[in-house]
């Protein structure tokens, strides 16, 4: 298959569907889902009758974003971006006529109307989530409609293995699992690697309180993520890859199953992909859900069918990873970066975000703000900006007290720093981290000495027990913030909690616990004094 | 998880540690360049003759020009490499480590087996910790007696694992696992039925011997009475591994 043959495709599709003017999206992804969208999809497809509804079509598609108002609809003209679509928020079931008479007519309905002007949707910048909420997920043709599939495609007819490498590299992309570690480097490593076999390996593993960025992006549009990983894989001379995903995110477990299926069939994954030399294929694993196994080297223990825990680096996993062969690690955002990147190229993708932050960054908004859901926004946007007009700000009429960034492994932003631009550096000047992008606001009421307890309690519970400092010392940390939350503390349980902190920090195995004191770090940096208040008065 | 296999023309490099110069082989590791020039490291799951684990974190050593800490168990030697293994830092992790586990479970010497011939005890001796500052946690665990020679008390379990590194590796039983996450973290015989009912146990004693605290002895012992003997390791994993 070349070019030529994929648009030969494309157009099919087009045909198939030439009919149809106007799309009625209905977001099937797994938040909206919760909230009833199923119901809404069933009466719109059975209200949608062809004689009536000419040109009218119902499609399921992913994420729109705005997952607080779910389930969402949209009525769009064929493949139009979001912000030129109607969206209608809070549908349910029995809506679906008037939806459907909205769609016919043209008129916007105004009661259940969300404004696409408003900042949530015009600040955004999408490019991983181009797709999302527009293509559906299910279908390949669908996208390939869209564009997909063609820069792979160009990638492995036109371009050499380091072509695609250079392209990445001039790119500037950092992994987005959180470490941000430069693409291009780790792409370059592992390719320069002398073995026969090397792997890839897709990190879906995300378990973050807050963070469902990889999960929409799997739900809303799988074949995008394949597409990466197949153009990482021809990069590097990978001939096998691995999907490992958790198996608590069941829908985007079957929509990538679907995806590889298809891709599967169409010849894109599997033998002489495009009628080359390009051996490809990929296989899904799924974990029992351990939050350790998100790092690297456990995650390789667990796909290799081990105890999921992590071992010392080096050697690191460019060098000897999944049995002991090269193997490259990204995380599903990163390859989701990989198309845009090889269809305009690295230059243009350098272009957006800050000096040493390139592209965009997706962005999981929950907590105490009023646009809760998933943002895409380009590296340096500010805080306040995504806080206050892209979230909408606090609900309630409360004030703002802090944003948790990087999840477990991140910590807090207070009030005074809130007009820092959002990128891996300036983050961790603050004692934080972007993490894989799980934001979480918090407003007046919630107290930090609480915070800091459910996020040790969190790294607690996923310690895989292996290194002491991490399985012991979480758990003594757990104690003391539990006594200081209960007002049972004295000052010495707070410089033992302090000290604890910094031996735990310095002496742990791997990043689940060298990086399990940061909440607690950050809320004593900027509100050491909610844990004085607490502390019992000591005896004079 | 072993270290890749080092490649056949092996050089050799020199170092420093603690300001002594040494030559070592560049396949070692730093500790055990250190055992073989008696510069004492405190491990717990490091073992000559089982594969590296890098868990107790009590072998950490710090390395000139480098912020952060490195094991000396899973370290490889480098030319000019210059290690300190014992500064006052090291001194107080290695300490508040110790003393994290004598807290997480129930390590009381007076009434135990172990007493006298401790490694845990040793260390804690060595480590200078003479009493523990964090609450004890006196989680709750069964003893099983179920097996006629052996006795595992859950309860002075460090989770070393060389139990189960030396069956998987040395006796080739794998009768040891780990279940559980974290503080939960238990060891277990088979699928987690009692010693006596396994089907894999050859009653061979390795990890009764290897055990460093009181959690693995053999029956009939009285406090104090349980002394170990681990000089078979090293001879057999060599032979083992020559074939």
């Amino acid at each position: 298959m070349n070019v030529d043959d994929l648009e030969e495709l494309a157009d099919k599709h087009r045909e198939e569907y030439a009919a149809v003017k106007t799309e009625i999206r209905v977001c099937t992804a797994a938040s909206c889902q919760s909230s009833g969208a199923l119901p809404v999809l069933e009466a719109l497809t059975t209200g949608c009758d062809a004689s009536d509804h000419a040109g009218c079509c119902v499609k399921q598609v992913g994420c729109m974003g705005l997952c607080s108002a779910g389930p969402l609809v949209a009525i769009a003209a064929k493949d139009a971006p979001l912000d030129q679509a109607q969206i209608y928020r809070d549908v349910a079931a029995t809506d679906a006529p008037e939806i459907l008479t909205s769609a016919k007519t043209g008129t916007p309905m105004e009661r259940l109307h969300c404004p696409t002007e408003m900042p949530f949707f015009a600040r955004q910048q999408r490019i991983v989530l181009e797709n999302s909420g527009i293509v559906d997920p299910n279908s390949f043709k669908g996208y390939v409609a869209l564009g997909g599939y063609h820069a792979m495609v160009h990638a492995l007819t036109e371009m050499t293995p380091a072509e695609v490498i250079a392209e990445v590299t001039t790119s500037g992309l950092r992994g987005r699992g959180g470490g941000g570690y430069p693409t291009g480097l780790k792409w370059s490593t592992v390719a320069k690697m002398p073995a026969t076999q090397k792997y890839v390996i897709c990190n879906a593993d995300e378990g973050d309180p807050g963070a469902f960025m990889d999960r929409a992006i799997l739900e809303s549009d799988p074949h995008r993520v394949l597409e990466g990983m197949a153009m990482a894989a021809y990069a590097i001379g990978a001939n096998k890859g691995f999907v490992y995903i958790r198996a608590e995110y069941p829908l985007a477990v079957e929509r990538l199953k679907t995806a590889i299926r298809k891709a599967k069939r169409a010849g894109f994954i599997g033998h002489h992909i495009c009628e080359t030399e390009f051996n490809f294929d990929i296989e899904i694993r799924l974990g029992a859900g351990a939050f350790v196994c998100g790092e690297e080297t456990a995650l390789m223990a667990s796909i290799e069918g081990g105890r999921g825990q992590p071992r010392p680096r080096p050697p690191y996993p460019a060098e000897s990873g999944l049995w002991g062969h090269p193997t490259l690690i990204n995380n599903v955002e990163t390859y989701a970066n990989i198309a845009p990147i090889v269809r305009e190229g690295g230059d243009w993708f350098a272009g957006i975000g800050t000096e040493r932050s390139k592209g965009t960054k997706v962005f999981a908004l929950a907590g105490a703000i009023c646009n809760t859901g998933l943002i895409e926004v380009p590296m340096g946007t500010p805080l306040r900006d995504i806080i206050e007009a892209i979230g909408g700000g606090i609900p309630g009429g409360k004030a703002f007290k802090a944003v948790q960034t990087g999840g477990p492994s991140g910590g807090c932003i207070p009030e005074a720093h809130l007009d820092i631009p959002v990128d891996y550096d300036s983050l961790k000047t603050l004692g934080t981290i972007m993490g894989s992008g799980g934001m979480i606001v918090m407003d007046e009421t919630s107290s930090m000495v609480e915070v800091a307890r459910f996020f040790m309690e969190f790294c607690m519970s996923e310690s895989c027990g292996k290194c002491i400092p991490c399985r012991a010392g979480t758990a003594q940390m757990h104690g003391l913030l539990d006594r200081i939350v209960k007002g049972e503390a004295g000052r010495q349980d707070l410089a033992l909690l302090e000290e604890l902190c910094e031996v735990v920090q310095a002496t742990s195995l791997c990043g689940l616990g060298q990086t399990a004191p940061n909440p607690v770090l950050s809320t004593l940096r900027y509100f050491r004094a909610e844990y004085e208040q607490r502390l019992l008065e000591q005896a004079a | 998880m072993p270290l890749p296999t080092p490649q056949s023309s092996v050089r050799v490099v020199t170092m420093k540690v603690d300001g002594l110069d040494l030559s070592a082989r560049e396949d070692e590791t730093i500790i055990e360049v250190c055992r073989e020039n008696q510069i004492p490291i405190p491990s717990l799951c490091y073992l000559d003759g089982l594969s590296i684990l890098g868990g107790c974190r009590l072998c950490l050593v710090e390395l000139e020009g480098q912020s952060r800490l490195f094991a000396a168990c899973s370290t490889r030697v480098a030319e000019g490499m210059r290690v300190v293994t014992n500064s006052e830092r090291l001194q107080h992790y290695r300490r508040t480590i110790v003393e994290l586990l004598f807290a997480e479970r129930n390590h009381v010497c007076s009434v135990c087996v172990s007493n006298g011939h401790c490694e845990l005890q040793n260390l804690a001796q060595g480590c200078g910790v003479n009493h523990v500052r964090m609450p004890y946690r006196y989680p709750h665990y069964e003893v099983d007696s179920s097996h006629e020679m052996f006795r595992v008390d859950h309860t002075r379990c460090v989770l070393c694992s060389r139990c189960v590194r030396v069956c998987d590796e040395i006796e080739g039983a794998h009768t040891w696992d780990i279940m559980g996450r974290g503080s939960d973290c238990q060891v277990i015989t088979d699928l987690a039925r009692p010693w006596g009912d396994s089907s894999t146990c050859t009653s061979c004693g390795k990890c009764v011997q290897v055990c460093p605290t009181g959690a693995l002895v053999k029956q009939g012992t009285s406090a104090g009475e349980m002394v170990k003997d681990q000089s078979f390791l090293p001879i057999l994993a060599r032979r083992r591994h020559q074939r």
